[in-house]
């Protein structure tokens, strides 16, 4: 690990000025992924801010009926909270399905959001990358690729952001709070803070340099049943292959309302609203979960090892889409 | 085309040495702030420099308190194990995956080689020394050895306080992946729970069903 300076930040002022003051600087909160990748020296800090006893760390009921989870709640705390688990069953189900009891317990709301993709080419400082290392060309492209992505890739980067969380923030429609050094704060939609690779695959995210993640805001629980589907490859403890996120409402057997995300297919979670307003309006039935999952995946592009990706996918979604439809 | 970064941080043998060195001052009690680590000499001018200033920290360990001087990228694994002698937690992957490094937190788990010990001034640290009351063993290390839950024991010290830690988070009403409905106000600890609830712990010597039975077996005593 490279050496670097540290600073336990006093508020998010001192945490803010800290990372301004230098050009290498990174915020650490769980550190579950930095110090990990800090440690085969992909991340190289010369300054890291420990904002992990910033008071970030609540979670409170919004005006409009929905929840305010601060950047530094804790992954186990969140999925214990009773009112995700009774408002917001698929977060609490996504972030249960996620790393370890270990893990969870260290991994904060803001730091899972900014974890990075375990593609292992990204891992490994012998092989080229151009997330790592801009213009050195992907090895994944021709190298193992079965845990890589089939929906918004590009020739420069075919990873997957690797979150469970993410996937059910996108289908909830949940709300990224930021804060900057001049005390500007913003909100991101979640399905807008992860960019596509494009030909920058090294910029992940829409967040400037120093700016700082203070709170995920959720929408007033909508109706519907939420459910969240992880298929991987052991069955704990791993990175989905597939997962899927879903919330269907319906009257009678009719179909009123229907979002689902797409995890482990992308460089962010997967949303697809030409496929979500197929269903809408019509009976629950195989074969319109069938024209929803195929419309989500017409645009997929398979790269050899993870063609098995593009059915699974639609399989997942289908099976999805039938258990939050399920009455009774 | 790939030309490496001049080498600017320590190596190996300098971080060996300021370990060697820290401990040792640590014997001589000598307070925190007088300790001073050596400091890695650059052999070339154009490189930065790499000094790297100790920082003084109080870790509460087992209800001792250890004041020591670290160099922050000290994980709180080599802390308690290259600085303060306590082995008893292991070092398996370093990466947060076998989970033989597990320690407690306020009364939580986390795996230590994925945590810096600077961060933990303040906390209150468990490791698996601190389990027994002096010569009685925790209802979890003698469940253990009823069991034969290991093969070579390498494991066992992170699987044990895993899985102390693991009862009360059952206790508190922590829902798991497998709980039938996380909203279910107590999860049960079936078998199926219990592995699920330890899949961050790996034992290589795969003795798993004795692993379960005497986590089944404490569950009913703790």
């Amino acid at each position: 690990m490279r050496s670097f300076i540290y600073q336990r930040a006093t508020d998010a002022r001192d945490a803010l000025a800290g990372v301004a003051a230098v050009r290498n600087a990174r915020f650490i909160s769980g550190g579950t992924n930095l110090l990990d990748l800090m440690k085969l020296e992909i991340e190289r800090p010369a300054h890291l801010v420990d904002i992990s006893r910033l008071p970030f760390d609540g979670i409170e009921q919004t005006g409009e009926g929905g929840l305010r989870i601060g950047a530094q709640v804790r992954n186990s705390t969140l999925a214990a909270d009773p009112r995700v688990r009774s408002g917001y069953p698929v977060l609490a189900q996504a972030l249960l399905s996620g790393a370890s009891g270990q893990i969870r317990n260290k991994a904060s709301t803001g730091g899972n959001l900014l974890q990075r993709t375990r593609c292992y080419y990204f891992y490994d400082r012998n092989m080229p990358c151009n997330k790592r290392e801009p213009g050195s060309g992907c090895a994944a492209l021709r190298g193992f690729n079965r845990m890589h992505a089939v929906l918004g890739s590009s020739d420069a980067c075919i990873a997957v952001h690797p979150s469970d969380m993410a996937v059910a923030l996108s289908v909830l429609d949940a709300t990224v709070e930021t804060i900057d050094l001049d005390g500007t704060t913003r909100q991101i939609a979640v399905g807008d803070l992860h960019r596509l690779p494009g030909s920058t695959p090294d910029i992940e995210t829409q967040l400037k340099y120093g700016e700082m993640i203070t709170a995920v805001v959720l929408p007033p629980a909508q109706p519907g049943k939420q459910l969240y589907r992880k298929v991987r490859d052991r069955a704990s403890y791993a990175f989905a292959l597939v997962s899927v996120a879903a919330i269907v409402d319906l009257a009678g057997d009719t179909i009123t309302g229907a979002r689902f995300a797409l995890g482990g297919v992308a460089a962010k979670p997967w949303r697809s609203p030409e496929a979500e307003a197929i269903l809408i309006g019509q009976r629950a039935t195989t074969e319109v979960f069938e024209k929803a999952a195929d419309a989500a995946l017409a645009n997929a592009v398979g790269r050899g090892g993870n063609d098995f990706k593009i059915p699974l996918a639609k399989r997942t979604i289908q099976h999805a889409l039938a258990a939050a439809s399920e009455r009774g | 085309m790939n030309d490496k970064p001049p080498k600017t941080g320590p190596t190996r043998r300098t971080v060996l040495e300021s370990g060697a060195a820290a401990g040792f001052l640590l014997a001589t009690g000598l307070p925190a702030k007088s300790q001073q680590l050596p400091v890695a000499t650059s052999t070339s001018s154009d490189v930065e420099p790499s000094a790297v200033e100790p920082i003084a920290t109080t870790l509460n360990i087992n209800s001792r308190g250890y004041s020591i001087g670290l160099d922050p990228r000290t994980t709180l694994l080599d802390a308690l194990r290259n600085h303060l002698g306590l082995t008893g937690s292991k070092k398996g992957c370093d990466h947060g995956q076998c989970g033989a490094c597990t320690v407690l937190v306020n009364g939580r788990r986390i795996n230590s080689c994925l945590s810096l010990a600077v961060m933990h001034e303040g906390d209150t640290i468990t490791t698996i020394e601190g389990l027994a009351d002096g010569d009685n063993l925790h209802p979890m290390q003698a469940a253990f050895i009823t069991h034969d839950g290991f093969q070579c024991g390498y494991c066992t010290p992170g699987q044990i306080c895993s899985a102390v830690a693991m009862l009360r988070e059952v206790a508190d009403g922590w829902p798991s992946h497998v709980s039938e409905m996380p909203s279910a106000e107590n999860a049960s600890l079936s078998d199926v729970e219990i592995r699920e609830r330890m899949s961050g712990n790996i034992c290589r010597c795969s003795a798993y069903p004795n692993i379960v039975a005497a986590i089944r077996d404490a569950a009913n005593e703790v």
